[in-house]
């Protein structure tokens, strides 16, 4: 793994940590913000045919729900 | 004084009235029903989505990186998710999913550019897939299996998959683990000019030689955690590592050297210096994403996305994305969206004329290529508790449409609808 690659993840990994370390312990009851239908924290059914077209237009995929296999997408 | 006395006084009846609606025998036992779950089949929910694409560019990776990129996609997939409890309490679901998209595709007809309109020149997908999940309604861990098929008229795709959830017991943080496996087979199809004598098109309409079949395996897994960091602000971090080995060149797809030489003749006798498309058979890809969802107040939420790709051929992409709903009333929102993608591109691109003869893997498809690209738009959901348009069982819609541009020059159109019942 080259030295930008490790330094890359390292930021990921450490930013993560730090969000994690800072989170509070949110209750049920507390959760009604959380729990509202935009607060998904996954990307939207009707986005599925963006993430279709991007992932054939674009070299770089993945991570975002879309498809990573299956298919052709040769058009 | 008096006053007080009137208040205990008030307060006494007020107690007692509050008891007047109850009986004072006791009730006949029967069985507590708050766990009571049915153990019949039933819909949870069906979702139709619909989407028209259209985009126009001159840059063809068909006829070597130049030439027209015009091309319409209408994709449908209607997904109908069941579930049934078993007899110890766990929730089984299946989620069944068809799709069927239909494309048009100049480029792709000037595979044979000397026939009137080749069968390459549109296709039809089609791609079912099934999903059975077992949760615990207790604990939220879950598991479960997928399978799924994907058909088009040169190409076939066979996946299965397993997935994996574990949720804290303060429900606050979640970690999925999802494993894919497809196992695809390519029909070659080549180019008219390129094709060997004996060669078929492909095309068994009107054409019955042979061609030849390779295969494309792809492996995927994902990690990904979420995080409830506050009451107004959740996230998520992803890492997608994929393998894919197998034919990954589209080998109808003509590359032009810079050398004056000849690697084959066409139907008329002319000499051409092209070859087709040849990149590696092998492919790692690293995508690592996070997101972040935060409820400004009653009217704002801000959900981001960014992503870091990262590839063994070269290619290094970062993908940020910032969706603001903003709801009008309870049921209505109105999200504008912005996606900003900057790629850099594989080591094996390069433009029409300009690849060396002395290259072992090369390639003009300007999706592999450096560019930036702009991607702007507007979702429209509705979701009133009387169901849309006061339909009950049409429980929400969603409305989409999206404009992309992209350095080379190529841009298009998306506009989705999403209909979900209940």
């Amino acid at each position: 793994m080259t030295k930008k690659k490790s330094l890359v993840l390292s930021f990921f990994s450490l930013g993560f940590v730090c969000l994690l370390a800072s989170c509070s312990s949110v209750k049920q009851y507390q959760k009604n913000r959380l729990n509202d239908a935009e607060m998904e924290l996954s990307a939207r059914k009707a986005q599925k045919f963006e993430q279709s077209f991007q992932l054939y237009r674009e070299g770089a995929s993945g991570a975002n729900g879309g498809k990573s296999g299956g298919g052709c997408g040769c058009n | 004084m008096r006053k007080i006395y009137l208040g205990v006084l008030a307060l006494y009846l007020g107690i007692l009235s509050s008891h007047a609606q109850t009986t004072t025998t006791t009730p006949p036992a029967v069985a507590d029903s708050s766990n009571y779950q049915t153990r019949k089949l039933k819909v949870d929910e069906i979702n139709f989505v619909s989407a028209f694409y259209h985009q126009n560019g001159n840059n063809s990776a068909v006829t070597g990186g130049i030439g027209t990129e015009k091309l319409s996609d209408f994709a449908n997939t209607l997904d109908v998710q069941l579930s049934k409890y078993n007899k110890a309490g766990r929730k089984n679901t299946f989620l069944f999913e068809l799709g069927v998209d239909h494309y048009t595709s100049a480029s792709s007809d000037k595979i044979d550019p000397y026939s009137v309109s080749s069968a390459s020149s549109q296709d039809t997908r089609v791609y079912p897939s099934l999903n059975w999940t077992q949760s615990n309604d207790k604990t939220g861990n879950a598991f479960g299996f997928t399978g799924s098929y994907s058909h088009e008229f040169d190409y076939q795709s066979f996946g299965a998959g397993f997935n994996l959830t574990r949720v804290s017991a303060d429900k606050n943080t979640q970690f999925d683990f999802k494993a894919n496996v497809f196992l695809d087979t390519w029909k070659v199809i080549l180019p008219v000019e390129l094709r060997p004598p004996g060669y078929g098109s492909g095309s068994h309409r009107d054409d019955n030689r042979p061609v030849d079949s390779k295969p494309r395996n792809s492996f995927s897994t994902a990690f990904s955690l979420s995080q409830v960091i506050s009451t107004r602000l959740q996230g998520l971090f992803i890492v997608e590592p994929s393998y894919q080995k197998g034919l990954l060149a589209t080998d109808y797809q003509r590359v032009y050297f810079n050398g004056d030489f000849a690697t084959g003749a066409g139907p008329n006798g002319d000499v051409y210096n092209e070859r087709i498309e040849s990149l590696p058979g092998s492919r790692y890809k690293l995508p690592i994403g996070v997101r972040f969802n935060y409820f400004l107040d009653d009217h704002f939420i801000i959900r981001t996305f960014y992503r870091y790709y990262m590839d063994n051929w070269g290619i290094r992409a970062n993908t940020a994305e910032v969706e603001v709903p903003v709801k009008l009333t309870s049921f209505v929102s109105l999200s504008p969206f912005y996606r900003y993608t900057d790629q850099h591109g594989t080591r094996y691109f390069a433009p029409y004329g300009q690849h060396s003869v002395t290259e072992k893997y090369y390639t003009s498809d300007y999706d592999l290529s450096t560019f930036h690209s702009n991607f702007v738009g507007l979702n429209v959901r509705l979701a009133p508790p009387n169901g849309v348009f006061g339909w009950q069982h049409l429980n929400m819609l969603e409305f989409r449409l999206g404009h992309y541009v992209r350095s080379t020059g190529l841009n298009s159109n998306i506009a989705t609808v999403n209909l979900k019942f209940k």
